[in-house]
């Protein structure tokens, strides 16, 4: 494999990291709010909002993913384009659409399916340009 | 009038903080493996770079002022501006960080971008 496949690679599989660990982190934070319930806006309701937050395993596994996300990101673009690596991210809107069907059952209408194919159509094309067009040097430490 | 002026304050932070924290990552440079402890390794340097510390407070005030935009505008008004992002951070791209953007990857960014915006319109 030449170096040029191995970027392409590699710069996809951190972008799918990046959409899963984003997505996932989200839905478990809805998840983990779902179980707090609605916050109240007083301090009593939101300290005490508070403190079922930092005792939900689920909020804290949401958290993780975040950080997993945070650094996924921070890491590809080190090497790769902002400008590949952001409009490539958008798939997980494309993917949340087709899990939403797909396991879900939910209806998606015609309007937002003309969304996912132009998010794939885009991705596809973004995906064909080179994942870095500028070189970066590592300020030594 | 002060809906359009949180927008755009939303829009620069959005596109200033990712632009420059792909900045700070660019002057770390890449990890020298993808192992946990030259990931741990490339995460010290790039707390220690001055730009990293720029960009944490801009991605702060444009999570933040996403969130009181939609409180008070509507979901068809900012949903299409944010998705704008893409198309703003493209240009940033090319004139801040000198990324090379052939027609291409152009065509891709604005085709994601209306994507977006309608997906996140329908949901």
């Amino acid at each position: 494999m030449n170096s040029d496949h191995r970027l392409r690679l590699k710069t996809l599989l951190m972008v799918l990291l990046i959409v899963v660990c984003a997505n996932t982190g989200d839905l478990m934070l809805k998840r983990g709010m779902l179980q707090i319930g609605e916050v109240q806006m007083s301090r009593a309701g939101l300290w005490r909002a508070f403190l079922l937050t930092i005792h939900n395993g689920t909020i804290w596994l949401g958290i993780a993913f975040l950080i997993g996300f945070t650094v996924c990101y921070m890491t590809t673009v080190s090497w790769a384009d902002y400008s590949y690596v952001m409009p490539v991210g958008a798939f997980g809107y494309a993917l949340q659409t087709m899990l939403a069907v797909v396991i879900l059952h939910e209806t998606v209408n015609l309007q937002r399916w003309f969304g996912v194919v132009l998010i794939v159509g885009g991705v596809l094309l973004v995906g064909q340009t080179h994942p870095s067009t500028t070189n970066s040097k590592p300020v030594p430490s | 009038m002060k809906i359009v002026a949180l927008l755009i304050f939303f829009i620069c932070c959005n596109t200033g903080g990712e632009i420059t924290l792909t900045y700070a990552m660019k002057q770390v440079g890449e990890p020298e493996r993808l192992r946990p402890m030259a990931v741990l390794r490339f995460l010290w340097k790039a707390v220690r770079n001055g730009w990293f510390w720029v960009a944490l407070p801009l991605c702060a005030a444009s999570f933040y002022s996403l969130l009181v935009l939609l409180s008070w505008a509507p979901l068809s008004v900012v949903i299409p501006a944010s998705a704008g992002t893409y198309v703003v951070g493209t240009f940033g791209a090319k004139y801040i960080l000198r990324e090379r953007v052939s027609p291409k990857r152009w065509m891709g960014v604005v085709m994601v971008c209306i994507g977006v915006a309608l997906v996140l319109i329908t949901g």
